[in-house]
């Protein structure tokens, strides 16, 4: 009984942490409409912030807690608030959430280029180091001071931000604002104002959590604890329908003692327990989004006065010209063609494989398309497709005698099977909650399914060969490529196919207006599910090309959960509408990771070291760019290239036409029947009625 | 046996009483208005009637069959189309594609494998059939521009488009003449007599302008605040002293 009562006390302690973060993430989510994903990055700075002074420097623990938690904190929440959220309010969900992942992806690498990769010890909690003194009420029962310092200020802090958003004028200012911005302000209160009092306050609330938090992890601060912390506070924030503070207090107050309790009863020896102990937060947080009655999860909130916005741009291959579209297939194959030619006659080695890691990639890049770009859903388990894929192939290929090639075409067809079985029950919920329920599958299949030895293979990864088909053999990576580029081609034709497909057509339809789709009979949940077994089949195609290549299906170097949301990002920024964004998306990726990492970084990191001192190469640079880049997508939802090129092609158009009208080359250019100037400003003219 | 069979159908929103106890009735090809004043609860009824909104009480039957567990794709796939009073139309579609895409449901013709093997694109009998409802609708000049160019009284006609594309054995029209001209709802009301002429649909009509509501239907019920207090023929009930009082009083 006394073991109980420990355990209790000691989730308690943990959970008040998770209500803490769940708390914040409802104050946000209901004040701004914007659910911060960032909030275990915002707690991870503040933590560092307080180690760093008061353990590293010496400051007394009132300067530093009040530098950490009352100054930085709400600085970051300002500078958030200003610098993006503010822009978003009015924004569709999707691009409040893409903008949330990019700084998810993108905050705490910029926390460790300053604070360190590395684990650092012998951080203490808000009373110092006498924290560990503990006392013993009940015989055999202990309470350390960090326990006790935990809980009640996290009463503390729940007990306040629930008087002052029921009771005070600010707090009813606040969630009138979320309700509608626009009337908000008609009826003459500043909305910007609250906006930013509600994201310093929730940011403070990060903060207070991120500190409170470092003597739970024994005094450890790093990144990777505060990872998974912000999913548990997600799911104790479902279980009040995102719309609860007292419900994610309790929410989170349960699952901390829950997982205490679990981690002291769970036997020790099978695979199940010990993968579902960490992971804990993961399947309570998909259990709770499955079995929660409709009602308690909220639609979006919907604006009344939404109707004034202008409408949602039009997808880019709609408002394209046909000169425009033929004008970039002209350029790529001409482009390709020439890179093709060089890496196939001059190049080295390593260009090869990046050739082969750009196209592989390009094909896991079109599974973002299909789900995200067509269907207007947001997956954040792609990864997951994936490694399921690469896993697959492997396992049939290696333990089944199974041939690679039809391998990798059963690995997608399982994926598929995992994605329409993923997709079923999440699909009712729609919107943000259909995304943490992949977020929470990924985690999930990353902690637990994958230490099966069936599915991952055990502690090393399954061998995966390469093709071998007839007397031809892919062993040679240039041959691989060959493979790679044939089935890149087949699946950006097939992508294209249902884009112009029934299926494209539906799921444009249900984009355009959900009700009006519904009225002519097309069932939503369905045309969701084949989007979503589609994209995961394609993902899962690449990952078993991935295993192949790579000869080992390695799922922690190339697919954990985390790359998929990277993945996400970056192809949602640069245009997720076509197959040409996926495929630039790709090249990037490799890219920055091949060439601009090891070459010029160095050299950039040479010319600032007198300044600056950076002892290695920063890794999560790649992150941090990419994360950054993810803001734009909120003004170009059809992506940045895509607006750049046609923006450019316009200009070309007007020059074209200066030309025709009075220039120079006027007489000539209309006269001459050859010459490509009258063509292309005709058809670009009826481009653009 | 009437086509659609609503049986006091009630709705509550938050102790406010939309519709109460509401039942209506409408044949196998036949024109039947719904009027009343704004916020007598047409619309409501019209969300009740495909299953965007759950009614509190009451049923609703179509061709004889309970419509209480079947969902709105559902409904509209045993022939109820409908309009929006707010039009919903498919942002960034062309009013061909609204027609096609329509079209396509109603077949019931896609697959993902079709489109996995470029058999997903329309066939010349789907073009023929889009082209036909382009004529009808004298849609000829906008029917490849994206619809968010459109103004609002063409938007209406795409929406009137799409839904007789599904070719629904009864159309739910909500005011499709605010936006459009005096010309222009004639031009409406001769359109809208063809299809039911050739293809005999059902029309369910709310409307404002009596006019239309007058020349057009041959039934008419008659909404206030929630509460049918007249129907029978369009002659008659217009004659009634209470229709004049609750929503034709200065109008007639």
């Amino acid at each position: 009984m006394t073991d109980v009562l420990g355990a209790v006390i000691r989730g308690l302690s943990f959970g008040s942490v998770y209500a803490l973060l769940a708390v914040g993430l409802v104050l946000t989510y209901r004040t701004t409409g914007v659910f911060n994903l960032a909030f275990g990055p915002q707690a991870f700075l503040a933590s560092a912030i307080f180690y760093d002074t008061h353990v590293t420097h010496h400051w007394p623990i009132y300067l530093a807690l009040l530098f950490a938690v009352g100054v930085m904190s709400p600085l970051v929440g300002i500078v958030l608030e200003r610098g993006l959220f503010r822009y978003l309010r009015t924004a569709g969900e999707t691009a409040k959430l893409v903008s949330v992942l990019g700084l998810f992806v993108a905050l705490p690498q910029m926390v460790i280029l300053w604070f360190g990769p590395n684990a650092k010890d012998n951080g203490v909690g808000i009373v110092g180091h006498t924290g560990t003194v503990t006392y013993s009420p009940i015989h055999n029962v202990f309470v350390s001071r960090d326990d006790i310092a935990i809980i009640v200020t996290g009463l503390a802090v729940f007990i306040g931000l629930t008087a002052m958003l029921r009771y005070s004028a600010i707090g009813l200012r606040m969630r009138a604002v979320v309700e509608s911005p626009r009337l908000t302000e008609l009826a003459g209160v500043n909305a910007d104002r609250s906006s930013m009092v509600s994201w310093i306050m929730s940011s403070a609330v990060a903060g207070i959590a991120g500190v409170l938090l470092t003597p739970v992890f024994a005094g450890q601060v790093v990144y990777s604890s505060y990872e998974t912390l912000v999913i548990a506070a997600i799911a104790a924030a479902v279980v009040g329908g995102l719309g609860s503070i007292p419900l994610a207090y309790a929410g989170g107050l349960g699952l901390g003692v829950l997982q205490q309790i679990l981690d002291r009863y769970l036997p020790t020896q099978s695979v199940f327990a010990s993968g579902l102990r960490p992971a804990l937060p993961f399947v309570v947080l998909f259990l709770v989004l499955i079995f929660s009655p409709k009602s308690t999860l909220r639609r979006a909130v919907s604006d009344p006065l939404s109707g004034v916005d202008p409408p949602p741009p039009a997808p880019a291959h709609l408002d394209r010209s046909a000169t425009l579209t033929n004008a970039t297939r002209g350029v790529g194959i001409v482009f390709f063609a020439g890179i093709a030619y060089y890496l196939f006659f001059h190049a080295n080695d390593s260009w090869v494989d990046l050739a082969v890691r750009a196209a592989i990639l390009s094909v896991i890049f079109l599974s973002v398309t299909v789900i995200t770009g067509f269907a207007g859903q947001i997956s954040l388990c792609q990864a997951t497709f994936a490694a399921i894929g690469a896993c697959a192939t492997g396992q049939l290929a290696t333990n089944q005698g199974l041939s690679v090639i039809p391998a990798m075409f059963v690995g997608a067809i399982i994926a598929a099977a995992v994605g329409a079985l993923v997709a079923i029950p999440a699909l009712r919920l729609g919107g943000i909650f259909l995304s943490l329920a992949t977020l929470a599958f990924a985690f999930f299949f990353d902690h637990v399914l994958l230490n099966y030895s069936w599915i991952g293979g055990g502690s090393l990864p399954i061998a995966a060969p390469r093709p071998l088909m007839g007397s031809i053999s892919f062993n040679s990576d240039k041959a691989f490529l060959v493979l790679t580029l044939i089935i890149l081609t087949l699946v950006s034709i097939a992508v294209i196919w249902v884009r112009s497909g029934t299926t494209g057509q539906y799921l444009d339809a249900m984009r355009g207006s959900e009700v009006g789709a519904a009225s002519i009979g097309i069932n939503r949940n369905r045309a969701r599910i084949v989007a979503f077994a589609l994209s995961a089949a394609i993902a899962g195609l690449g990952g078993g090309l991935f295993a192949s290549y790579e000869r080992a299906a390695n799922v922690d170097a190339h697919f954990a959960p985390e790359f998929g949301l990277v993945w996400i990002v970056l192809v949602v920024t640069l245009g997720s509408r076509t197959v040409e964004g996926a495929i630039n998306a790709a090249i990037g990726f490799v890219f920055f990771e091949a060439v601009v990492l090891p070459t010029w970084i160095p050299f950039i990191i040479d010319h600032v070291q007198p300044w600056y001192h950076m002892s290695s190469l920063p890794a999560g640079l790649q992150p941090i760019l990419f994360g950054l880049g993810a803001f734009t997508y909120a003004k170009h939802p059809e992506g940045i290239l895509e607006f750049q090129k046609r923006r450019s092609l316009a200009r070309i158009q007007a020059l074209i036409d200066h030309f025709k009208r009075g220039g120079p080359a006027g007489a000539t250019s209309s006269g001459v029947s050859d010459s490509k100037g009258p063509s292309v400003a005709a058809a670009g003219a009826g481009g653009q009625p | 046996m009437s086509l659609l069979e609503a049986h006091s159908v009630t709705k509550t929103f938050a102790g406010i009483s939309a519709l109460n106890e509401v039942s209506l009735e409408v044949d196998s090809g036949e024109l039947v208005g719904l009027i009343g004043p704004n916020g007598a609860g047409k619309t409501t009824f019209f969300n009740c009637l495909l299953g965007l909104l759950k009614p509190d009480g009451g049923s609703i039957r179509f061709d004889g069959k309970d419509l209480t567990r079947v969902p709105t794709h559902g409904r509209a796939r045993l022939g109820i189309a409908r309009t929006f009073q707010r039009i919903e139309l498919f942002v960034g579609m062309t009013p061909r594609q609204h027609f096609l895409v329509a079209d396509r449901v109603r077949t019931g013709r896609g697959a993902l494998w079709k489109d996995l093997i470029h058999r997903g694109g329309p066939t010349r009998d789907e073009q023929a059939r889009a082209q036909t409802t382009v004529d009808l609708l004298g849609l000829g000049a906008v029917a490849d521009r994206p619809v968010e160019s459109l103004s609002l009284g063409v938007g209406r006609l795409v929406e009137i488009g799409r839904a007789l594309a599904t070719q629904p054995r009864i159309v739910l029209l909500d005011e499709p003449s605010s936006g459009l001209d005096r010309g222009e709802t004639a031009e409406l009301a001769e359109t809208l007599k063809t299809v039911h002429r050739e293809h005999g649909t059902a029309i369910l009509l709310v409307e404002h302008d009596v006019e239309l509501v007058r020349t057009f239907v041959n039934r008419v019920y008659v909404l206030d605040f929630g509460t049918l207090i007249a129907s029978g023929e369009t002659a008659s009930v217009f004659a009634e002293g209470a229709v004049r009082k609750a929503y034709l009083g200065d109008v007639v």
